[in-house]
């Protein structure tokens, strides 16, 4: 059985997130909230069988129970979360958050999915780079202890938004965050660098890792190519271009990401892989709620 | 060319740009002794920073000697007339690193971007505005694009609260009438208070004349470097733009003698390499490539057997922008990779 869902959001992010659920043998998207009755991606949704609403969260609270909604993605802004956030919080809903918020745990599926079911109600994304390169220090760290990871996430220019643009510290902050609670490095560095060239450029990223003892090149090789096949169930253009390369402590590992290409261009990856690994966290609670192991029932 | 009279503000990049020269690795003690020496030649503003600004320290771009603040604290007090300038990169430098920097006691702040992407300098610059400080916004590899998309990107700048705009040549690519179409439009279409800069790389021997002809165009900030510390071939030499000047009779307040002094008896000597136009180097000006990833081919190509000018080459046809750094081990990789397998 399906687990009923909206997606908040009718921009390109919620727009791809919407193309991939519609796939999902486990998640079943019913609702796509935005502010903008004029809106490409609302039109794109209703035309897809969507209800719909441009009054934001507030025009999708009154349908919550009725059309058994239990899942909502946010694909809005950092700001407009905390707004969704406080209006669903009590409402018996599982919330996945796409924006840089942070309101919620961290989670990044190959490495931490698990630990998401419990009382928890509201669960972050981290960011682009984060869900590209978190798994790459994690798959790290499982081996040894991770003094220091740094990653230099390399996007498209057509890729990041206005959003993103206006605040890019939030970037660097967040996935820094991520790279050391759910990478579990003990100091994390987070750089993006933007690149304009025509036709665009794949998502690119370098995780430099600084273990505290004499790497184990076996061990982390197959660690590293192990967590990619883990990746690569939801993002299939996730590929290992060189690496891990072992230079001293050091640990540095070159990956490509191609998007799928279902809304947005393939280029994209930075966003399909986080719209992906949403849905992904997605499917995991609807599959918990089926099996009865995630309960959001309200008390009342 | 008559530039008499003019007035001329002259930046100093040798603590700064001067970083990539010498992988971040300039002492205190010689921070101090050269810093100084540029106070006393009369240069009003001395930039000091990792090479890649704020917050550059990382295994990417290098871990330098000491952090930013510590470079700043040390310096700043030390200066009786000349004022000490940071620079950050978003993306890489945060509004946090910012603060640290004004806290320090610097008076400029310079946001950095690629020249198409001035739109994610807004929060930066707002801030840096805001913390009363002059505020400069940096359009690196400015060559990559025309001088009409460059002007919209200064504009932007401008308007996010940017008091002058620079036109950046990272790559030392850029030939003198180049350098006159890009700040003669910057010129035509910014508030006329709004200050204008240039900062060369002399890749192609260009540095001086590319100086000169921005003058011409309506520049008044000039970058340059003591002996020439920076990136690649480095930045235009500061002792002989001031002599250069000086025989055009240019107002620009600095002791020809004295920077002399500064460049061959502070800075030479600390030199790794000379700083000099090498194959490699004449490479970066030619394919248009950033100048700091000149030493980064040249170890990769010592590690992985591969040549040095053929990688700055393959980093110039993917259309690498600063920043990326990380791509020169993945490039010579692939090239080890494609000798072994043919």
């Amino acid at each position: 059985m399906k687990a009923k869902a909206a997606i908040i959001g009718s921009g390109n992010i919620g727009t791809d997130l919407l193309y991939k659920a519609l796939r999902s043998d486990w998640i079943e998207p019913v609702w796509v909230v935005g502010i903008d009755s004029e809106s490409d991606g609302l039109k794109k949704a209703h035309e897809l069988g969507m209800k719909t609403t441009h009054n934001g969260v507030a025009g999708l609270v009154p349908h919550l129970q009725d059309d058994n909604i239990q899942i909502v993605f946010d694909a809005t802004s950092a700001k407009a979360h905390h707004v969704n956030n406080q209006a669903l919080q009590e409402l018996g809903v599982m919330i996945i958050d796409l924006t840089p918020a942070a309101l919620g745990p961290y989670c990044i599926p190959p490495v931490n999915l698990k630990d998401q079911i419990g009382e928890n109600r509201n669960v972050n994304m981290v960011s682009c780079g984060g869900q590209a390169t978190i798994p790459m220090v994690a798959a790290i760290s499982q081996i040894q202890a991770v003094e220091y990871a740094e990653i230099v996430a390399t996007v498209a220019s057509a890729s990041i938004g206005p959003g993103t643009r206006a605040n890019i510290d939030e970037f660097t902050r967040t996935t820094r965050a991520g790279i050391e609670k759910v990478g579990n490095a003990q100091k994390g560095k987070a750089i993006i660098v933007i690149n304009p060239a025509e036709p665009p450029i794949m998502m690119r990223d370098t995780i430099h890792c600084l273990t505290e003892e004499t790497p184990n090149e076996k061990a982390i090789t197959e660690s590293v190519q192990a967590m990619i096949e883990e990746v690569q169930k939801y993002v299939p253009g996730y590929t290992l271009k060189n690496g891990p390369v072992f230079d001293g402590r050091r640990v540095s590992v070159f990956i490509e990401v191609e998007g799928l290409g279902d809304y947005l261009p393939k280029y994209a990856g930075n966003l399909d892989i986080m719209t992906a690994a949403a849905l992904r966290t997605g499917e995991l609670f609807a599959e918990e709620i089926y099996k009865g192991t995630l309960n959001l029932q309200t008390p009342n | 060319m008559n530039l008499k009279g003019t007035q001329v503000s002259l930046h100093d990049m040798s603590l700064r740009d001067g970083m990539h020269a010498k992988q971040h690795q300039i002492s205190i003690e010689e921070m101090i002794s050269i810093a100084t020496g540029l106070d006393e030649a009369g240069i009003p503003l001395i930039e000091v920073t990792h090479g890649d600004g704020l917050a550059g320290a990382s295994i990417n771009y290098g871990f330098p000697m000491h952090t930013d603040e510590e470079y700043l604290q040390a310096v700043v007090p030390k200066l009786k007339r000349a004022r000490v300038s940071a620079l950050s990169l978003p993306g890489i430098g945060t509004v946090d690193d910012l603060k640290m920097a004004v806290d320090c006691g610097v008076s400029t702040i310079r946001i950095a971007t690629h020249c198409t992407e001035a739109d994610v300098s807004a929060q930066h610059i707002g801030i840096a505005k805001k913390l009363g400080v002059d505020t400069v916004g940096f359009l690196m590899m400015a060559h990559m694009i025309s001088p009409e998309a460059l002007v919209k990107q200064a504009l932007l700048m401008e308007n996010f609260g940017a008091n002058c705009l620079y036109c950046t040549d990272s790559a030392g690519y850029m030939l003198p009438q180049d350098v006159t179409d890009r700040i003669g439009a910057m010129r035509a279409a910014l508030k006329p208070d709004t200050e204008i800069g240039f900062h060369g790389h002399h890749n192609l021997g260009m540095g001086i004349a590319n100086s000169l002809a921005a003058i011409e165009a309506g520049a008044n900030r000039i970058d340059a470097s003591a002996a020439g510390l920076g990136a690649g071939a480095g930045n235009t030499p500061l002792e002989v733009f001031v002599a250069v000047l000086d025989r055009m009779e240019v107002n620009h307040g600095v002791d020809l003698y004295k920077i002399m002094d500064v460049a061959e008896d502070l800075v030479v000597p600390l030199m790794d390499q000379p700083i000099r136009i090498d194959r490699d180097a004449l490479t970066l000006g030619y394919a248009g490539v950033y100048s700091s990833f000149l030493l980064f081919a040249q170890r990769a190509s010592e590690k992985y057997g591969v040549s040095s000018r053929d990688i700055l080459v393959e980093m110039g046809r993917r259309k690498t922008v600063g920043g990326q750094e990380d791509m020169i081990e993945d490039v010579a990789l692939d090239m080890a990779k494609a000798i072994e397998g043919s």
